[in-house]
């Protein structure tokens, strides 16, 4: 309910809300496929492209000339002819180069093939640009000697460094691009039409293929002559302004979308941007270091869907739009994915990316310190903040000490916030003033009820006892799924099926999702009340997302032990492999100054990096429970409420009232996976540090959506029970997590040997050498000295010794003073009943004293009449003239009665003197008896 | 004029004033003159008050407004509006508030919370929606909770010391205008 008012803040924005998710959505949907879709197909057919036309070009300018007009053929041909020599000198050299290659110029080989079709491009602008109107002639000429410019760069580089590749390799990228070059030609043929052959399958090409797609491209571009010259003569047609309007759309839609791949204007620009990001995501840039970039033999796949795949983007799109372009396509690929592939594994997001160097730059950023010291900060600064929060709570909580005294009461007066004025707020406001009311009466009557209390608790025994199976149940189904997984891995992928591959997240969301309805259920039977009975709920599904979790992190751990045996291995073939080299170098040159092996770093071989392997779980965990939310909130809440809300017209009862009726909105639920969300992060963020800044956009765009999806199709939970700040139960269930996370983390930190390959504490024989290292080189001696005392266990048993004294100690005054204020409270509590029983003159609240006054011979109430009669005539005094209050006569109202309760404390004294004199005034007819000459006990005694 | 309420400074209750002048003018156009010199006796009925947007969704605003005004039948003079908002904003002393709110609560106008009131008042803050065992219930509860003297009503001083105690009745019970 406080959620909801919370929420009202967006409901004027609600819309805007949802357009702004959609948007987020669609983008999330649409931007990778564009990304993938050409970034993949396009530098294949360019490539291609560059070398057909290379090879054809004067063998087939005849039969070009009949397409294209002869004018711009030769000019085509002297662009040809510059283009001509560096590229074929690259080439020769390739051919000449071909037997003393060496790894590093196999990795450079793939370096120029975007750069082939780079100068191809250039080619085809400069020809555009010529052919192109003569107004934007200068602007092309100047472009064109910016290219050209480059173009001598790039030949100067080739010439330098020498293009070399092994023969077979290429004929085999070859092969590749020619299905991607043919395929994407299709695609423009067909418009839009969807790929349907898959990339992968190893066609045989030969020439004729070759031909028949340079024919294609010419014919292509001159479609895209004659669209543009159209365009250009449109104005001279004798056409309907409507038929005008729609062929320039159509030729200005056409120029567009092909220029791009024929290499002018805009989409030149486009394409030469997506070469680029190709190359930095490739980690090119990078070049030097192997673990910031892709390996030779996944460089292929990096930019493919199946890099999607991984993180399971694609099951959300797919249930989103089923008609996707790419859909079909994509179901192909699934089957053939092997593992986890693509750049992301290799980027900034992953623990492996890191370097080793001990210092960065001029300001000597110690890297590998900074992140293990950011790690474990990580963690101290959380455990402060909620333990923080916990005692600033337990704080507040321990004034509404006086709360159970004036519940009703204060509901009924102080409830309504009169600032409301606004009717949907307030219908919220009923509503939560309503259901407060309810559970204040559950709470009432369940103190009164008292049942078959053996049933109970056989049938919460039992209760328990099947919870308790299903969560056994769950971990092991986990633990079986990991191990099961660990089993494919080593499979051929071929054969796995796309469950196979994704089975572990698959069921640890399938179980999130089915067994708290399940703990529901088996709640019924025990019989709680409904806030205790939400606790326990609430802790059912807390053990159970826990239990999963951690045995998710054992099945880890044994894949961890496994992948560190064969790291052991590649370690030892990698160090063998050098040492050969070392010694065959120095054999050879009679040399012993022995340069480092050139090896692309793509090439190099690199062992399994099992901190950016559990990562990546990680990473999948959180993007499936994220897809698993949205989807459940997709079609539990939002098509739910559609069919009621619109089925509800035409269906035999009432959907809004009977059976499916609105979803409710749980709170309880909601906070709770934000708490093992976070928990996630926490112990996730170690090896892939990129996690947290997922997990922020992830917050923020299921804020907005949930606040769409809560304002549009749900309905306030029908007992909610106020989740208020003082209420330190979320908190201790996130402490909990915290310190469950952190225990894997600082396990593995402490014990586990880190890659020898990859990230920043590669070389180390444990993470925390890096601290020592530290301490031994950078700090002053005593400081090293004063760490190793600091670290004698001689030192750190008094320590701990000393800490649980002092916990003992505080634990003993905290209960102490909790005593006091127990004593105090009570105290106040009889102070009241006190007074209670002064002004009333019964005294039958007091049991004892009834019975005291029993005892006594003569037993009387004698009322004090004073206090009796004063309070109604203040406020009538004041209400007499009620707007002429002013706020000093207020005060002294006010004071007035102050007055009258001072007075009340001492009402025996009217009744020692005397009462029967006086006589009890004629109004108070509540005392029973005002008979004179009877006081109480005391107060009769001193009379006789 | 209305300057009873000195919990404003004067160009504060200036300011305030003529803000809320032509509050309540544009209630009743018709009814009030802009020119308030020779102190006219014009009163705005209750049905037209109530229209306000800062009293539209409030379920005592009735109550409210009969409070205020001096007839106590809701028809309200500039003087009496004026009052209200002084006495409903944030800054107006705790007592003042509790004066004005055990006036709002006392239906009958007997200067006692009775049962009947409890009943009136829980009905309008649920829409009628408990059943009339539950307001039995809540009404029994609430008087055993707050009735110190044991008369089965709450006194004004039962009520100044429920409230007193109350966490939330300063933030919840002012109007913002």
């Amino acid at each position: 309910m406080q959620l909801y008012l919370s929420l009202n803040a967006f409901k004027d924005a609600h819309i805007c809300v949802f357009i702004c998710i959609y948007i987020l959505i669609v983008s999330h949907e649409c931007k990778p496929y564009g990304i993938t879709l050409s970034t993949k197909i396009q530098p294949m057919l360019f490539a291609e492209e560059a070398r057909r036309r290379s090879r054809n070009r004067r063998s087939k300018s005849q039969r070009k000339a009949k397409q294209v007009s002869e004018d711009e053929d030769e000019e085509e041909d002297e662009e040809e002819e510059e283009d001509e020599p560096p590229r074929r000198r690259g080439r020769r050299k390739t051919t000449k180069t071909d037997e003393d290659e060496t790894p590093q110029r196999r990795g450079r080989g793939k370096r120029t093939k975007p750069q082939d079709s780079d100068e191809d491009d250039e080619g085809d602008k400069q020809r555009a640009a010529r052919k192109g109107s003569k107004a934007s002639k200068k602007k092309a000429a100047k472009e064109t000697s910016d290219e050209e410019s480059e173009e001598e760069r790039v030949s100067r580089k080739k010439a330098g460094r020498a293009v070399s590749k092994k023969e077979k390799e290429e004929q085999n990228k070859e092969q590749k691009g020619n299905v991607k070059g043919k395929d994407g030609e299709n695609k423009d043929k067909k418009k839009k039409k969807k790929m349907s052959s898959s990339s992968s399958s190893s066609s045989s090409s030969d020439s004729d293929e070759e031909s028949l797609s340079e024919g294609e491209i010419a014919a292509l571009k001159e479609q895209v002559e004659e669209k543009k010259k159209l365009i250009a003569t449109l104005r001279n047609k004798p056409w309907r302004m409507k038929k005008r309007l729609s062929l320039l759309k159509e030729a200005q839609d056409f120029v567009e979308k092909f220029e791009g791949a024929l290499g002018k204007g805009k989409g030149r620009r486009l394409y030469a941007f997506k070469v680029m990001m190709t190359k930095v995501l490739m980690g090119l840039p990078y070049g030097s270091i192997p673990r910031k970039t892709v390996p030779r033999d996944e460089e292929d796949t990096a930019m493919d869907f199946s890099v999607l795949f991984d993180f399971g983007v694609m099951i959300f799109a797919l249930s989103l739009n089923t008609e996707f372009l790419t859909c079909s396509c994509g179901i192909a690929r699934v089957t053939e994915i092997t593992e986890e592939r693509g750049y992301c594994k290799y980027s900034i997001l992953f623990y492996g990316y890191y370097n080793n160097d001990r210092t960065i730059g001029v300001l000597q950023y110690r890297l590998p310190l900074s992140y293990l010291l950011t790690s474990v900060g990580v963690f101290g600064y959380s455990l402060l903040v909620v333990i923080r929060t916990m005692a600033r709570n337990a704080n507040e909580g321990g004034d509404g000490g006086d709360e159970g005294e004036f519940i009703f009461s204060w509901k009924m007066f102080t409830s309504w916030d009169y600032l409301i004025g606004n009717p949907e707020t307030a219908d919220n406001k009923y509503a939560s003033i309503t259901t407060s009311f309810k559970e204040s009466i559950v709470d009432e009557q369940e103190n009164q009820k008292d049942e078959n209390i053996h049933l109970r608790r056989f049938l919460r025994v039992f209760a328990n006892f099947l919870i308790l199976c299903s969560l056994g149940g769950s971990g092991y189904l986990i633990y079986f799924v990991v191990k099961r997984s660990q089993e494919f891995a080593k499979m051929d992928p071929k054969t796995l099926t796309w469950f196979e591959n994704n089975e572990v997240e698959f069921v640890m969301s399938l179980l999130g999702l089915v067994c708290p309805p399940l703990f529901e259920t088996i709640a019924e039977l025990e019989d709680y009340h409904p806030r205790i009975a939400l606790k326990w709920q609430l802790g059912r599904i807390f053990a159970l997302f826990l239990g999963n979790l951690y045995t998710f992190l054992f099945a880890l751990f044994d894949e961890v032990t496994a992948k560190l045996e064969t790291e052991k291995s590649i370690k030892n073939a990698t160090e063998w492999a050098l040492h050969q080299y070392y010694a065959n170098y120095s054999s050879f040159y009679n040399t012993t100054d022995v340069p480092p092996p050139k090896v692309a770093p793509a090439d190099v071989i690199r062992g399994p990096c099992w901190e950016t392997g559990v990562g990546r779980e990680f990473v999948k965990l959180i993007v499936s429970d994220v897809q698993v939310t949205y989807l459940t909130i997709l079609v539990g809440d939002f098509a739910r409420a559609f069919i009621v809300r619109f089925l509800n017209y035409c269906w035999c009862w009432d959907l809004e009232a009977g059976f499916p009726s609105y979803g409710e909105f749980d709170i309880s639920g909601n906070v709770l996976g934000l708490v093992f969300n976070q928990g996630m992060i926490w112990m996730g963020a170690f090896y892939a540090p990129g996690l947290v800044g997922m997990n922020v956009l992830r917050l923020l765009t299921s804020m907005y959506y949930q606040s769409w999806a809560v304002m549009a199709c749900n309905v306030p939970h029908e007992r909610v029970f106020k989740a208020s700040r003082s209420n330190n139960f979320y908190m201790g269930l996130l402490l909990l997590v915290l310190f469950l996370s952190l225990l894997p983390v600082v396990y593995s930190m402490m014990t586990l040997a880190p890659s020898f390959d990859c990230g920043p504490f590669s070389g180390q024989e444990k993470m925390y050498d890096v601290v020592i290292e530290t301490i031994d080189q950078d700090l002053p001696a005593f400081i090293g000295n004063i760490f190793i005392y600091a670290s004698n266990p001689g030192l750190i048993m008094p320590a701990i010794l000393l800490m649980i004294l002092a916990i003992y100690y505080l634990n003993t005054v905290s209960k102490a003073y909790q005593q006091a204020n127990t004593d105090l409270k009570k105290k106040m509590q009889m102070a009241r009943e006190d007074e209670k029983n002064r002004r009333n003159n019964k005294d039958s609240t007091n049991q004892v004293m009834k019975d005291l006054e029993d005892l006594m011979p003569d037993k009387s109430l004698a009322p004090p009449p004073a206090e009796e009669e004063k309070p109604p005539e203040v406020v009538i005094d004041k209400s007499v003239k009620p707007t002429k209050t002013k706020p000093g006569t207020a005060g002294k109202g006010v004071n007035v009665q102050k007055e009258v309760s001072l007075a009340a404390p001492n009402p025996r004294r009217p009744v020692t003197h005397a009462p029967g004199p006086r006589g009890g005034p004629p109004g108070n007819t509540r005392s029973p008896q005002p008979q004179p000459g009877k006081g109480r006990g005391q107060g009769a005694a001193p009379r006789r | 004029m209305g300057n009873k309420q000195t919990t404003f400074t004067e160009e504060q209750l200036e300011a305030y004033q003529v803000a809320l002048h032509g509050r309540y003018r544009e209630l009743a156009p018709h009814l009030v003159p802009l020119d308030y010199t020779n102190n006219p006796d014009i009163r705005v009925p209750l049905s037209l008050i109530v229209t306000m947007p800062e009293l539209k969704e409030n379920p005592f605003r009735d109550r409210i407004v009969e409070t205020f005004s001096e007839d106590g039948q809701g028809n309200m003079s500039f003087n009496d509006f004026v009052d209200m908002f002084s006495a409903l904003c944030e800054t107006s002393p705790r007592e003042l508030k509790t004066i004005y709110a055990f006036k709002i609560y006392d239906y009958n106008r007997d200067n006692f919370i009775c049962k009947e009131d409890l009943q009136k008042t829980l009905n309008k803050l649920t829409k009628g929606e408990l059943t009339p065992e539950e307001v039995t219930l809540v009404c029994d509860k609430a008087i055993e909770e707050a009735d110190l003297d044991a008369d089965n009503k709450l006194s004004f001083a039962d009520f100044e010391n429920m409230i007193s105690k109350a966490p939330d009745f300063l933030s919840n019970f002012h109007i913002r205008i």
